[in-house]
């Protein structure tokens, strides 16, 4: 049985590995990659803890085959924060103190800027619904909630004030 | 034992190739789309090596088409893309909410309209949305290609009527007139993220009076397959979808179900929300066609 | 402490210290640690849930190319019987057979072999060729089957303690407990009003996200290192040493990051058998339990059986409490019976009551502890029965509950007379709340329900170190599961008068840290705080040793202030006031860096009071519950970071409306759980659940310098009657056993 090689991009840089025919993209990342912040929870796609971008969609990496990202882009937590700065989302979950364990926060940041580029401005159910494949056990979900609807807010004033002439 | 493989063919005729060249060789072949039932099965006990064809660059598989009387959607359509299309939500607005059903935001960035098919789960979201708006299987063979009703395509908990070296590529529905709507609600213990616990499918045409001219009610996750029930259908028909239509409807889809009791839920309580959900969803469809608010 | 003291820092909501390496992916939880020549243990697991071991084969798979090494119970040491003490309780025989199986399996998933393998698929693949010979024995699923006359026996040497005279014959019932007080049967004579039932609680399980996770590497001088998620290092130090006839000072145990526990991560599974896989193979072994392990094998919460009994005059006035319950310990003795049966009647003063408790075998995991362990089982039982009294009594329930509520100096059920405690507040913010009061729709129902824990204090350490520039590193011994270094670091803050930005706190290892208990028995803020407090004392003291002798005054003529030395008031010296880091920079030449430590074993934990409001909409045609508001009022003492604090609150009224509402472990009749994953064992996700509004009591505790008493446990010991409370007044129908599950709801409404 030989491995496959597979080139991608992650987190927007070429990364080529090798894989087995069935192994998962969360593996790859996690034990060839060496990108540990996509966490295993379950590995049946129900608990969204190793959420990663696939293309321009939101994806458990736990249900998707290494092999099938060949010449596609993944996005993983470690691409999320620019440079020395927080993404605002990462800023305004620390500022609610919506996470109490952490282990599920990686998938919830990358879960919630794909809702808020789909959608900038979600209700409190669509932030709800949008996010019911991310379990989190410790906080209820309520700070996450208002975390999301707070960066939702200054995200949208950020970009209209972006969007008016000096 | 023989070992795993994964091929992505990028056209028809070599995935075809890929089929038959399995066949004569007796070796396991197993189409993938979107992965999000086959992994889990691969997890869950059924680990034999075997090929993955994963058909998704395949164009006709990626196909959504909405020309002439038909629609087309091609089996590896996502769900996600399936309820981003608002010609096609405006369509078959009970297929995509059954779509936008299945598993998490996640699980609707993979699975697949076809796999949901393919997988046959007898308590499958799209399949009795499926039933309800009468989809064709478009499916595609080493000599041609063939059509077959969906409510022939599902043969049995997790069987279907694809012969070894053939693909389904997508379903064709025919296009509802405007005064056809249709409606899928399920049951779940949660409100996302659980498998359903039974579900209700609807389909149905008024006349200009609001009379009901024709209707097709399919049930799932109480049988084997998900089931066509033409009684309920019947009670519906030549009514104004009133409430005594709609019960005689819910007991008609109560009477046909032959549920067991599981992890997810009792006979008793099957059979009898099993009518709860034939009623209410064939009250939304016919909301719908008169365009009023749910 | 009084009302009026006005705080810093304590009280405000900074970002925590480990926040961003939390939310950026940089945090490393049990599984992300590697070393090099790592290769990967799995565990056989029985696929009986009650079988003897005949034969265990490992012969064929020790000759597969990439296993390094392979384990039954048979290479384990032989472990005496011994107490394990600690929140979870136990004995550590128990424990080692719970950890490798030896010659009996007592449920499905009980580990029976391990291996050691270079990869983890390679490893699993590899079990298929360890040969196990069972003889299988009718499982023992329910404490009516367990407790009957014919049951089968799990442990043929285990006779029921507590029973006077000593048992003739082996039982599933491990142990029986009483507590009484004053005259049962009077009291009863005494009231004008009765009321009793029966109510059943399911096996459940704390669902931490992060499963369990190890790393250990022994050296050829037989010292291991372990790199494990744990609510307590030290404790799996002392359990993985007992089990392995190791001395302790031979495991360096390293806490990871600890995505969850609840409880369930106080009890070792993988660790000592990575050890010993690694002590075979020489190098260096991850386990990594999966999602279906987790639920197949770590320690759930007990299903429990309660038979409650309540009797009171008509103007409420309680007069006899009596009980009956069961626990469920799964496969080895110790539940939180004991717990549950001291909590049952806490929140209320009753002359007489009577409480009778059965400690019970079955042929499920063995039990762990869940959060308050024992208390949500028991006051589920006594809150949904009082608001039956309350409805019999024609009385609003909270005033019920106000009429008899414990206060100040009220000898406590358990024993001990209260200090300071905040029910009374919590009952009357309860009362005077909004959503108390609040217009419901047809269809819809409200509950309320009183919660209480003990919370306890035991050991901790903790040091504080002054860098060269006065800021301020904490290190202490306890894994951090919710924000306590945030804690940790303004308890820090406050009383140095140093800024809470200028203060690190570390969790060190078994090596690092002095010893400390675990993560648990909302301990930390209050036991570890009190530690951190003292040690931070110890360099006000020494910084003011540092002060006078720079002045050249006496010590006691000088005070601290704001985070700087300066002369007491009256002190004549023309000196400007030092500040830390001053002093820390000249602390070579006054005596050498500053080092602060306390170490100790807190007394006067204070018990936590809540008072939880529930509203609900109950779709009657399928059962299908909604929990449409929720409203958690706690008494915290103080709470030191009141985000963290609303964090539990919030977090553990989810756990406990997914506990009242659909979780559960359903077994087949062979005893094999059917929804050992998070799709069918339903934990309430995102779209399940309203905001839920928290309001935080503070009546201070004053064995605390700051007030605090514990407050991560007591918030999902009320939900559970909350809800039911809630679901009985929309549906108008009393059903006695959770989960309120859909198809039990509508039963029940179809049988009304």
């Amino acid at each position: 049985m030989s491995k496959m090689h597979v080139s991608a991009s992650v987190n927007g840089e070429p990364v080529e590995f090798l894989c087995e025919p069935q192994q998962s993209l969360l593996n790859v990342l996690r034990d060839e990659l060496n990108l540990t912040g996509t966490k295993e929870g379950c590995t049946t796609g129900d608990c969204g803890a190793c959420s990663v971008m696939l293309d321009d969609r939101l994806v458990c990496s736990c249900l998707t085959l290494a092999a099938e990202v060949q010449g596609k882009s993944v996005g993983t937590i470690e691409g999320v924060a620019n440079g020395d700065t927080l993404h605002p989302i990462q800023q305004a979950l620390l500022e609610h103190a919506a996470l109490q364990c952490g282990v599920c926060t990686p998938g919830y940041v990358v879960a919630i800027k794909a809702l808020l580029e789909k959608n900038p401005l979600p209700s409190e159910s669509e932030i709800r619904y949008w996010l019911a494949g991310n379990l989190c056990r410790c906080t209820g979900y309520d700070k996450i909630i208002t975390a999301v609807q707070d960066v939702a807010q200054q995200m949208a004033k950020a970009d209209k004030n972006a969007g008016e002439p000096a | 034992m023989g070992s795993f493989a994964y091929a992505a063919p990028d056209n028809l005729a070599d995935a075809l190739a890929v089929l038959e060249q399995h066949k004569n060789a007796g070796q396991r072949i197993q189409i993938f789309a979107g992965g999000t039932d086959v992994l889990v099965q691969l997890k869950a006990g059924d680990s034999e090596p075997r090929t993955f064809l994963d058909v998704k660059n395949i164009r006709e598989t990626q196909t959504i088409s909405l020309k002439g009387d038909s629609a087309f959607i091609g089996a590896t359509i996502v769900c996600a893309q399936l309820y981003e299309n608002l010609a096609l939500k405006e369509m078959f607005p009970g297929l995509i909410e059954s779509a936008d059903l299945i598993g998490s935001t996640q699980i609707q960035g993979k699975a697949t309209l076809g796999g949901n098919l393919c997988n046959a789960s007898p308590a499958g979201d799209t399949i009795a949305a499926l039933y309800a708006n009468k989809a064709i299987c478009m499916i595609a063979g080493k000599s041609g290609s063939r059509e077959l009703p969906v409510e022939d395509f599902v043969t049995g908990v997790g069987r279907n009527a694809l012969k070894p070296g053939e693909i389904l590529l997508g379903l064709k529905l025919p296009k509802p007139n405007a005064n056809t709507s249709d409606a899928y609600l399920r049951f779940i213990p949660r409100t996302e993220m659980d498998i359903a616990v039974v579900g209700a499918g609807v389909s149905i045409t008024l006349d200009d009076e609001g009379v009901c001219v024709d209707a097709t009610v399919a049930i799932s996750a109480v049988a084997v397959t998900t089931l066509l029930v033409p009684e309920a259908a019947q009670a519906l028909i030549g009514s104004s979808v009133d409430e005594v239509a709609l019960q005689a409807a819910a007991q008609a889809s109560s009477a046909a179900a032959r549920p067991i009791s599981d992890k997810r839920g009792t006979k008793e309580f099957r059979r009898k929300v099993v009518g709860v959900l034939t009623r209410r969803a064939a009250l939304i469809a016919a909301n719908r066609v008169k365009g009023e608010a749910e | 402490m009084s009302e009026a003291v006005n705080f810093k820092y304590i009280g405000t909501r900074p970002v925590r210290p480990d926040g961003v390496d939390k939310v950026t992916g940089r945090a490393n939880y049990g599984a992300d640690a590697n070393l090099p020549g790592m290769i990967h243990g799995v565990v056989l697991r029985s696929p009986h849930a009650h079988a003897i071991i005949k034969k265990i084969d490992l012969s064929q798979v020790r000759l597969l190319d990439g296993i390094y090494a392979a384990v039954s119970g048979n290479d384990f040491p032989e472990v005496s019987s011994g107490s394990m003490g600690g929140e979870g309780g136990g004995d550590y025989k128990d424990l080692a057979a719970n950890i490798m199986a030896r010659n009996k399996v007592l449920y499905h998933g009980h580990a029976v072999a391990a291996v050691a393998a270079r990869t983890r698929e390679l490893a699993v693949e590899a079990l298929a060729l360890i040969q196990v010979e069972y003889e299988i024995l009718d499982p023992v699923m329910t404490l009516d089957a367990a407790m009957a006359e014919d049951a089968a026996i799990l442990d043929e040497s285990m006779f029921t303690q507590g029973v006077d005279p000593k048992p003739k014959y082996p039982s599933n019932i491990a142990s029986r407990i009483e507590f009484k007080r004053g005259d049962i049967e009077q009291g009863f004579l005494e009231a004008d009003i009765i009321v009793e039932s029966e109510f059943r609680t399911p096996t459940v399980h704390q669902g931490y996200i992060e499963p369990h996770a190890c790393l250990a590497s022994i050296n050829e001088g037989g010292q291991a290192t372990l790199w494990c998620s744990t609510q307590g290092h030290f404790d799996v130090r002392a359990a993985s040493a007992k089990v392995l006839n190791m001395d302790l000072c031979d495991i360096k145990v390293i806490p990871s990051e600890i995505g969850g526990g609840f409880g369930g991560k106080t009890v070792v599974y993988q660790e000592p058998v990575a050890i010993l896989l690694s002590r075979i193979s020489g190098r260096p072994v991850k386990m990594v339990m999966d999602r279906d392990e987790v639920f197949r094998a770590s320690g759930p919460a007990s299903a429990s059986h309660t038979r409650v009994k309540i009797g009171a005059r008509s103007d409420g006035t309680l007069t006899a409490m009596s009980c009956w319950m069961a626990f469920e310990a799964g496969a080895f003795k110790g539940s939180a019976i004991m717990p549950g049966a001291m909590c049952i009647f806490t929140p209320y003063k009753v002359a007489n009551f009577y409480i009778e408790g059965f400690d019970v075998v079955v042929n499920k995991p063995k039990v762990a502890a869940y959060r308050a362990p024992g208390a949500p089982q028991a006051m589920y039982a006594c809150e949904s029965l009082m608001d039956e009294l309350a409805r019999k009594l024609e009385m609003d329930p909270l005033e019920l509950r106000l009429v008899n509520a414990v206060e100040e100096g009220v000898q406590a059920a358990y024993g001990p007379k209260f200090n300071a405690i905040g029910f009374r507040e919590c009952l009357e913010v309860a009362k005077q709340h909004p959503n108390y009061t609040r217009a419901l729709k047809e269809g819809q129902g409200r509950g309320v329900a009183a919660g209480f824990w003990f919370n306890v204090g035991m050991q901790s350490s903790a040091e504080v170190h002054i860098n060269e520039n006065g800021t301020v590193m904490v290190i202490e011994g306890n894994p951090d599961i919710g924000g306590s270094r945030a804690s940790m670091a303004l308890m820090a803050a406050e009383t140095l008068g140093v800024p809470y930005e200028k203060v690190r706190v570390v969790v060190a290892d078994t090596e690092n840290a002095g010893y400390t208990n675990v993560t648990g028995g909302s301990r930390v803020t209050f036991a570890t705080g009190m530690a951190v407090i003292q040690a931070a004392q110890d360099i006000i003291s020494q910084a003011k040793q540092r002060a006078a002798a720079t002045w050249e005054l006496d010590e006691d003529q000088v005070d601290w202030q704001n985070g700087h030395a300066i002369p007491m008031p009256g002190v004549n010296a023309d000196v400007e006031p030092l500040s830390l880091a001053r002093i820390a920079a000249n602390s070579g030449r006054t005596g050498g860096p500053l080092l602060g430590r306390a170490s100790l074993n807190a007394k006067g934990a204070g018990p936590g009071f809540s008072v939880n409001i529930a509203e609900v909409a109950v779709d009657r045609e399928t059962g299908k519950t909604d929990v449409i508001g929720f409203t958690a009022i706690q008494d915290a003492g103080k709470a030191i970071h009141p985000a963290y604090v609303e964090g539990q609150l919030q977090g553990g009224a989810a756990q406990g409306i997914g506990w009242a509402l659909n979780e559960e472990y359903i077994y087949d009749e062979k005893g094999v759980m059917q929804n050992a994953g998070f799709l069918d064992y339903r934990i309430p996700v995102a779209s399940d659940l309203p905001k839920i509004d928290t309001h935080i009591v503070e009546v201070a505790n004053t064995a605390h310098p700051y007030g605090v008493r514990g407050v991560g446990e007591t918030p999902i010991v009320a939900p559970l009657a909350a809800v039911a409370n809630a679901v009985r007044d929309a549906i108008g129908v009393r059903i006695t056993e959770l989960p309120l599950s859909p198809s039990r709801v509508l039963e029940s409404i179809d049988g009304a």
